[in-house]
C-alpha cells in the first residue's frame, strides 16, 4: 500500500455546551499521513489548537479499535464517514486525498443532545435497555450451560444481532432519528434465544414504549440505518421486532 | 503486616469452607448498606449487578458515557472454564495448575484454585443471561485452544467474547438500575478515596460534563478500574484506561504489588509511525491456526509469498516443539523480539514478524472438500473454501487488520509485533479481595492476585467475572456484617470536605501551571522511557536511568504542562492531565520494583538473569514473594514481602519445549 501525506481543510462543529448555540469553524491540518486513523488526525489538530492557545475539539473515543461504540462523528454527511461497515476510529486517512475539505459534525437527533463540540448524550440508549433489554436471571441461578442446546443458526443469528455496539450511527443516519435498528437488535438477540422466552412479550412492549418516550422518531423503512451500521446489523431485525410487537399486543 | 487471610484446610476445600463460615448480612440490613463500585468493566458491572441483586444499595461509576463501553469490551479471544466439555482431560486442577505455571509461580495457590473452581459457574451464568457463545451444529457450546494449555477450554463468541460478556453484565447492571438497586454515574471519574477512622467510607468524584466535584458515601468501596498498561502510552488499552483510582488508593495506604509484572502481547499490529495513538491487538486465538515466521536470510528483500518454505524460520515451532505457536505470551513476545533484534524482522520498520494463514487456509479447504464429498477439486477451489472457514472463525479480526494496514490478510501474511496489553500487578488484596485499607476492595485487573508474573490468554475475562459474580458477593458480607451498626455518614463530615479540598487544590494547581507543553507530549515521553527501559527486557543500568528520567519528567510536568479550558466545564485535557500525573508516579514505582527483583520471571525479564538459551531464570530462593509497596511520600516506597507458599504444586523451571 502506497503511503502519502496530505494537507486538509476541516470544517468542524464547535459548541461550548448544551446551552449555547454551535457553529462551524474552519481549520487546516498539514502533513497528515495516509496511515493515520481519522481520530489520530484529530489528535494532530488538537495538539495544534492547544499550542495556539485555542480550545481543542471535544469528541468521544475510547477503544479506538471499533468495538466500544464511543466514537461518533458525522463525516461528510455520513455517520462514521465514507467506509462501509466501519467506525470513525477505524476510518483511515487513505480514504482522503490532498486538498480535501472534510465536514465533521456531531450526531444530530433530539434524543441525543450535544454536550460539547462533537460529543452527544446517548444515555437514552441505556434507558431503553433498562426498560427490558435483559434476561432476568440473578447471579447463581443458572443451570449448566449445555443443558439447553440451541440450534446453531439461531445462536448465530442472535450473535449477529448482539454485535450492536450502541454507537447511535443508525439514529444519526435516519431522517426521522429513529432508534428502531438499535432496539430491534436487542429484542432480536434476546427473542431468538430460549433463555429470553419468558419475558418476550413484556420486553418488546416496554422497550418500544421507552424508545417513544425518549423522543426518537418513527421508522419509515428507508434502510439508511442498515447501510451505515458499523456492525452491519440487518434491518430484518426490525421486521422481527415488528412481528414480536404485534404478537405481544395480541397476547395482552 | 500482610495477612492474606487464606483459609486453613485442603486447597480444594478452602473456598467451600470459607463460604460455609463467613458472616452473612440479613436482607433487611443489606438495604441499609451502601456500596460504591468504581468502574463498570467485567469486574465492576458484574459486582454492581450481583450486589444490587442481593439488596445492597449500590452506586456505580464509570468515566465513559455508558457502562457498556468499559474496555473489557475489546477482549477478543475467549474465556477459560474447566468444563471439560471436550472430554480432553480438563479439570479444575488442570486449569489451576496451568494458571499457576503460566504465571511462573508468582501467584497464590488458594486464589487461583478458587478462580478455577468458579470458572464453570461463570459460563453457566453467562449462558443464562443470553450471552451468544459459539455453538456446534448439535447446539452445544464450542471450545477453542489458547496459549499455555494443551486442552480446549476456551469459550468464545467469534472474536468478540469480551463484548458479549460485558453486554451480558451491563444488561444485568441496567436491570438493577431499573429496579432502583443501583444508581449509575456515567461520565464520572473517581479522584480520591475518603477514609474515616482508617476505613474507606466514600469517594470524591468529578462529573466530567460539568466539572463539578461530588462527594459520595459508601460503607465499602470497590475499585474495578482495570490495569495500568497506558503508562507505556502505546498499548492495546483504551485511550481512557488509567491508573488514577488505584493510585489514589495507593497514596491513601493501599499497597501496590508487583507493578513491574506487565504483559507484552505477542500478536499486535506493528507501530506505523509517530502519530500512533494506540496499538491494536490481534487475538491470541489467531495463533491456533496461524504460523509465525521470519525469513532465514538476513536482509531479505523478497515479498513474503515469494520466500520458499525452506527459507522460512518458524522459530516458535523450532524452539518449542511441544507447544509450538501456542507458547505463553511472554515466551512468544520475547522470541519475536529476539528475532527482530537479531535483524530478521520484516516490514518497513523491521520490527515485525509474519503471522501466516496460508497453511491453515489449505488445511481447512481440504477438510471442507472432504466434508462435502467433493473430488477433483482444484487448488483454487480448496483455497476458496478454506478462506470461507477462516472467515467464519476470525473474520472480524481479518477485517480489522485490513482496515488498519490496508493489506488483505487472506492473501498476504499479517505482520505482527508485541505490544503492551495487560498488567498483572495491581493493588494488593487478601483472599477476600480487600486491600490493606479496610473497606476498600480491588477486583479484576486492578488487583494483583491471580496471574502471577504472566497471565494466560482467556483468563482476564474469567478473573473479572469470577471476582464480580462469585467472590465479592460472599467476601464483602464478611466485612459488612460488622458495619450494620454504622449509620451512613453525612458527606458533610470533615473527612469528605478535607478530601474534596485537596482534590480541588490539585486541579487548580494543574490549571495554574499554564506552561508550554501538552499533556500528550508528556505522556509520549513517559511511555518511551518505560518501554525502552522497563519493557520486554530490563537491566539494572537502564532501570536506574529510567528512575532518574521519570523523576525529572515529573518535575517538568508540574512546571510546564499546558492545559487549556476551565475547571468547571467539560475538559478532556484536564481529565488526561490528572491521569498522566498519576502514570508518571506509577512509572517510577514500576522501575523501582523491576530493579529490586533480581530475577527473571514471566513478563519480567531481567537481562542479567537468563538461562544459556535465553529463557527467564527465576530465583525461587530469594524472590518467591509478592513485592508490595507502601507509599511513604514523594519518590519513597517501603517494600513488604508476602511469601508465596506452594503446598500443592512444586515450582519448576517452566518448560514449553
Amino acid at each position: 500500500m502506497e503511503h502519502y501525506n496530505m494537507n486538509l481543510n476541516l470544517k468542524v462543529w464547535r459548541q461550548k455546551n448544551k446551552n449555547t448555540k454551535g457553529t462551524f469553524k474552519m481549520y487546516r491540518v498539514e502533513n497528515i499521513s495516509s496511515e493515520m486513523s481519522f481520530l489520530e488526525m484529530f489528535d494532530v489538530l488538537n495538539e495544534q489548537l492547544i499550542k495556539d492557545g485555542e480550545s481543542p475539539v471535544a469528541f468521544d473515543h475510547d477503544c479506538r479499535e471499533g468495538i466500544c461504540g464511543s466514537c461518533s462523528m458525522y463525516i461528510n454527511g455520513k455517520p462514521h464517514g465514507p467506509w462501509q461497515a466501519n467506525t470513525t476510529c477505524q476510518l483511515h486517512m487513505r480514504a482522503f486525498k490532498d486538498g480535501d475539505t472534510i465536514v465533521v459534525e456531531p450526531w444530530r437527533a433530539d434524543a441525543f443532545p450535544v454536550i460539547k463540540d462533537l460529543m452527544v448524550d446517548r444515555s437514552a440508549f441505556d434507558r431503553i435497555i433498562q426498560a427490558g433489554g435483559y434476561i432476568s436471571v440473578n447471579t447463581g441461578n443458572a443451570v449448566d450451560g449445555n443443558t439447553l442446546p440451541i440450534e446453531k443458526q439461531k445462536a448465530d443469528d442472535a450473535f449477529a444481532a448482539a454485535m450492536c455496539i450502541g454507537c447511535g450511527a443508525c439514529v444519526a443516519a435516519c431522517k426521522n432519528s429513529s432508534a428502531m435498528l438499535f432496539l430491534s437488535a436487542k429484542v432480536s438477540h434476546l427473542a431468538l434465544l430460549p433463555q429470553g422466552a419468558p419475558e418476550r412479550t413484556t420486553r418488546v412492549q416496554n422497550m418500544v414504549a421507552q424508545m417513544d418516550k425518549e423522543g426518537f422518531g418513527s421508522c419509515t423503512n428507508t434502510g439508511a440505518c442498515e447501510a451505515t451500521c458499523p456492525k452491519e446489523i440487518s434491518i430484518t431485525n426490525i421486521a422481527r421486532l415488528n412481528s414480536e410487537y404485534i404478537a405481544a399486543s395480541f397476547a395482552d | 503486616m500482610l495477612n492474606s487471610k487464606i483459609p486453613a484446610g485442603n486447597l480444594e476445600k478452602k473456598w467451600e469452607d470459607y463460604k460455609g463460615h463467613c458472616k452473612l448480612v440479613n436482607p433487611a440490613n443489606k438495604r441499609k448498606l451502601e456500596v460504591i463500585v468504581v468502574g463498570t468493566g467485567l469486574a465492576g458491572a458484574s459486582a454492581a449487578a450481583s450486589l444490587g441483586e442481593l439488596g445492597y444499595k449500590v452506586k456505580a461509576f464509570c468515566f465513559q458515557d455508558s457502562p457498556r463501553r468499559a474496555h473489557s469490551i475489546a477482549a477478543q479471544g475467549g474465556i477459560n472454564a474447566a468444563k471439560n466439555y471436550q472430554n480432553d482431560g480438563d479439570s479444575v486442577f488442570r486449569l489451576f495448575y496451568d494458571t499457576i505455571k503460566g504465571g511462573d509461580y508468582r501467584a497464590r495457590e488458594a486464589n487461583v484454585h478458587r478462580l478455577a473452581e468458579v470458572s464453570v459457574n461463570i459460563i453457566d451464568q453467562c449462558v443464562a443471561q443470553g450471552v451468544p457463545f459459539a455453538r456446534e451444529y448439535g447446539g452445544l457450546l464450542s471450545n477453542r485452544s489458547f496459549g499455555g494449555t494443551q486442552v480446549q477450554r476456551t469459550f468464545y463468541a467469534a472474536g468478540q467474547t469480551g463484548q458479549q460478556l460485558l453486554i451480558g453484565a451491563y444488561q444485568a447492571l441496567e436491570r438493577q438500575v431499573a429496579l432502583g438497586n443501583v444508581t449509575m454515574y456515567s461520565r464520572h471519574e473517581m479522584l480520591e478515596v475518603v477514609k474515616i477512622d482508617g476505613k474507606a467510607r466514600g469517594i470524591i468524584a468529578r462529573d466530567l460534563v460539568s466539572g463539578n466535584l461530588e462527594k459520595h458515601f459508601g460503607h465499602a468501596v470497590l475499585l474495578c478500574t482495570g490495569g495500568y498498561g497506558n503508562v507505556f502510552y502505546l498499548s492495546t488499552n483504551a485511550m481512557g484506561s488509567n491508573v488514577t483510582a488505584a493510585w489514589k488508593a495507593h497514596r491513601q495506604g493501599a499497597l501496590f504489588s508487583n507493578p513491574c509484572f506487565t504483559q507484552i502481547h505477542p500478536t499486535c499490529i506493528p507501530v506505523s509511525g509517530d502519530h500512533q495513538s494506540k496499538l491494536t491487538l490481534m487475538s491470541e486465538s489467531l495463533r491456533n491456526d496461524g504460523r509465525i515466521w521470519v525469513p532465514k536470510n538476513l536482509n531479505e528483500t523478497r515479498k513474503a509469498v515469494d520466500i520458499p518454505e525452506e527459507e522460512r524460520d518458524y522459530y516458535l515451532e523450532r524452539r518449542y516443539p511441544a507447544f509450538g505457536n501456542l507458547v505463553p505470551r511472554d515466551v512468544a513476545s520475547r522470541a519475536a523480539k529476539e528475532r527482530c533484534d537479531a535483524g530478521y524482522g520484516v516490514g518497513t520498520s523491521k520490527q515485525a514478524v509474519y503471522l501466516d494463514y496460508a497453511a491453515a487456509i489449505l488445511r481447512y479447504g481440504k477438510i471442507e472438500a472432504g466434508k462435502q464429498g467433493l473430488e477433483n477439486v482444484t487448488q483454487e477451489q480448496i483455497i476458496a473454501m478454506g478462506k470461507e472457514v477462516v472467515k467464519e472463525k476470525y473474520g472480524n479480526l481479518f477485517d480489522m487488520y485490513a482496515k488498519i494496514t490496508g493489506e488483505d490478510p487472506y492473501e498476504v501474511p499479517m505482520r505482527i509485533y508485541p505490544a503492551v496489553h495487560y498488567t498483572m500487578g495491581g493493588l494488593w488484596v487478601d483472599y477476600e479481595l480487600q486491600t490493606t485499607v479496610p473497606g476498600l476492595y480491588a477486583l479484576g485487573e486492578a488487583n494483583f492476585s491471580e496471574h502471577g508474573a504472566n497471565r494466560l490468554g482467556a483468563s482476564a475475562l474469567m478473573q473479572g467475572l469470577a471476582d464480580g459474580y462469585f467472590v465479592i458477593p460472599y467476601t464483602i458480607g464478611n466485612y459488612l456484617a460488622d458495619e450494620i451498626y454504622s449509620k451512613g455518614v453525612d458527606t458533610n463530615h470533615p473527612a469528605f470536605d478535607e478530601a474534596e479540598k485537596e482534590v480541588l487544590a490539585r486541579i487548580e494547581k494543574l490549571m495554574s501551571i499554564k506552561g508550554t507543553q501538552t499533556v500528550e507530549s508528556f505522556h509520549k515521553r513517559l511511555g518511551k522511557i518505560i518501554w525502552d527501559k522497563c519493557g520486554m527486557a530490563r537491566n539494572a543500568e537502564g532501570l536506574k536511568q529510567a528512575i532518574a528520567e521519570v523523576q525529572a519528567l515529573k518535575k517538568e510536568f508540574w512546571s510546564d504542562v499546558r492545559i487549556p479550558g476551565e475547571i468547571n466545564e467539560m475538559n478532556p485535557e484536564l481529565d488526561k492531565a490528572n491521569r498522566v500525573a498519576d502514570f508518571i508516579e506509577l512509572g517510577e514505582l514500576m522501575c523501582v520494583d523491576a530493579l529490586s527483583r533480581n530475577e527473571s520471571c514471566g513478563g519480567h525479564f531481567r537481562e542479567e538473569y537468563q538461562t544459556e538459551d535465553g529463557e527467564a531464570l527465576r530465583d525461587d530462593e530469594n524472590f518467591m514473594y509478592v513485592a508490595s509497596w507502601e507509599f511513604k511520600g514523594e519518590h519513597n516506597w517501603e517494600l513488604h514481602k508476602e511469601e508465596l507458599k506452594y503446598e500443592v504444586i512444586k515450582p519448576s523451571q517452566r518448560n514449553y519445549k
